[in-house]
């Protein structure tokens, strides 16, 4: 089924310089396995068009179910030079957690379950 | 001794963190080190401006208030301090605490050990005479193009001069510009003896450090995974039980609240990430893609086989430019239409600024309650939206314009579109932007000035 990243992942962000971090965490394994097919450089590069404008790297972290992204040239020129109501790109977590992915149905159900979805819907 | 735990608490995670994270950290349970980091990388900068105004200012003063308000049980609790509080002027803040630990009870005098040698400020102009070009990381640039503007030039110091400090049995340990993690990891490698290579249990306190160097962030703040059922009025701030094989525990005190788990253990240990492979400090080369976690329940969280690499033959240096001025401008518009409104405010503003003839480098819009954040991922803004945020930010080398600039926000009330508020904090600041300059530098000229000195109060 197709779900927002959040209903899968939890993530956070911070900056360097003009370069945005986002780690994105699954919630499970088995999930990890799924992003890491489909949330890639390029698709969140494509998700940031317009906020990131230059390159993006991604990094791999099994051992901790993560995806860590870098989003270069994306903070307006980063620190305190930048203009920017989020200059340390706080938010870029939630926005990226934005996208929309593919994730069979039983996975997440079962995201569900460790996130707390289940319970509050 | 295998079983020996050393316990070093987070205390503060910024300049402007939480008061009485590192005061309820002493007194609610046992610790045996406490943490506190006060240095941001523009931090430096604005603390060398006040120090040209006042030589004796240029620290965190607020260290100060803490480290005299808990001196008592520092000492009877046997809880050491290490602290970059000295920022460019460890001395007076030094002296400040010997002055007013004169008055102040404890069962045996405090041992202070202050950290100098990171300040390359007054060396600059030899060290580029000697061919050190510090050249900007990122852009490759030398650091001549902007010599004449730099305001502020401090190398990262690791773990070396706190072990010196701690050797000395020092109570209270404040530096200038140390990595933020060596605050938590010095005090390991001086408790466990681990030897200057041994480079996985350093690369484990590495980890350790960058898990403290946040604060709540690693317990329960600013967290995403399930945050409606955290206590967040009085969190416990995160404390590392280490072991001398380099394994350690996330924990927190259990009277606090707050929350330590896999989730906020792992959101920490992404902050700030970049090749996660290669954290590169003073000491060693962490590899976190080693990192095992194991979440044991009740608020503790086991962390396991980090691997680490060789140091680095350089230091980082963090060094600040002034680079012109900026200021901010903001009003609200209420619904109907409030971003329409809004929007007609910015091309009406843009217009005015235009025939004054002002020159920026960047003017940028931005509307809060659409967009702000998210920009075009927020999708169009919504007619309905009750009220919608103006800020405008303008930015240039011209005092004189910026200052033009944070007069021709109010005019906007009368002189714009309507139903506008929201300007009750009066005319726009004016800040001189600091701009930052990483650069590496060979660290045995670091080292070799580095200085340890200790004072009894």
């Amino acid at each position: 089924m197709r779900v927002p990243l959040w209903r899968v992942a939890f993530a956070r962000s911070g900056d360097k310089g003009d370069t945005a971090n986002v780690g994105l965490i699954a919630y499970t394994d088995a999930i990890y396995t799924v992003l890491k097919q489909s949330v890639t450089a390029d698709t969140v590069r494509n998700h940031f068009k317009g906020i990131c404008l230059g390159e993006v790297d991604r990094y791999e972290l099994p051992n901790l179910r993560a995806l860590n992204f870098l989003l270069h040239e994306s903070l307006g020129g980063g620190g305190t030079v930048s203009l920017m109501l989020d200059a340390q790109g706080k938010t870029f977590s939630a926005a990226l957690l934005r996208m929309e992915v593919e994730v069979p149905e039983a996975l997440v159900r079962e995201a569900d379950e460790v996130s707390g979805w289940s319970e509050r819907a | 001794m295998p079983d020996k735990t050393v316990r070093v608490a987070s205390g503060q995670g910024f300049w402007g963190d939480w008061q009485e994270a590192p005061k309820l950290q002493v007194r609610r349970g046992p610790i045996d080190y406490v943490m506190l980091d006060y240095l941001a990388e523009i931090t430096m900068s604005i603390l060398e401006k006040q120090r040209e105004r006042d030589p004796r200012a240029g620290y965190a003063r607020d260290f100060v208030d803490l480290v005299i308000d808990l001196a008592p049980d520092l000492v009877a609790r046997g809880v050491r301090v290490v602290s970059n509080a000295g920022g460019v002027n460890p001395e007076s803040c030094r002296d400040l605490l010997v002055e007013r630990l004169a008055d102040v009870e404890t069962q045996r005098p405090v041992r202070i050990a202050i950290v100098r040698g990171d300040d390359l400020m007054a060396r600059l102009d030899d060290l580029l005479a000697a061919g050190h070009e510090l050249r900007n990381m990122e852009t490759g640039e030398p650091l001549e193009a902007v010599r004449e503007r730099v305001t502020a030039a401090n190398a990262y110091m690791g773990a070396g001069p706190i072990l010196r400090a701690l050797r000395q049995a020092a109570d209270v340990v404040v530096t200038g510009r140390s990595t933020d993690t060596a605050l938590t990891y010095a005090p390991l490698i001086h408790e466990f003896g681990w030897a200057p290579d041994d480079w996985d249990r350093i690369a484990a306190g590495v980890v350790a450090g960058h898990i403290n160097e946040c604060g709540a962030q690693a317990s329960g703040g600013n967290t995403l995974f399930r945050w409606r059922e955290v206590d967040l009025i009085e969190p416990g701030y995160p404390i590392i039980e280490a072991s001398a094989d380099g394994a350690f525990v996330v924990t927190k005190h259990p009277s606090l609240g707050g929350r330590v788990n896999w989730a906020s253990v792992t959101e920490q240990l992404v902050y700030e990430m970049g090749d996660p492979t290669e954290y590169i400090t003073p000491d060693c080369v962490a590899d976190f893609s080693t990192i095992r976690l194991e979440d044991l329940g009740a608020d503790r969280v086991r962390v396991t086989g980090v691997r680490g690499r060789p140091r680095p033959g350089s230091l980082k240096v963090s060094i600040a430019y002034r680079a012109g001025y900026k200021a901010t401008g903001s009003l609200t518009y209420a619904y109907p239409d409030a971003y329409e409104k809004a929007a007609l405010a910015d091309r009406v503003l843009r217009g005015r600024l235009e025939r004054l003839g002002l020159r920026f480098e960047e003017i940028r819009t931005e509307y809060v309650g659409a967009g702000a954040c998210h920009g075009p991922l927020a999708g169009p803004p919504d007619p309905e939206l009750p009220e919608v945020g103006l800020l405008i930010s303008v930015r240039g080398e011209s005092r004189a314009d910026v200052e033009r600039f944070t007069r021709e926000l109010a005019p906007l009330i009368l002189a714009g579109p309507p139903t506008v508020t929201g300007f009750a904090a009066g005319r726009p600041k004016i800040h001189e932007v600091m701009a930052y300059w990483p650069a590496l530098i060979d660290r045995a000229v670091v080292e070799e000035v580095v200085e340890v000195e200790v004072t009894e109060a």
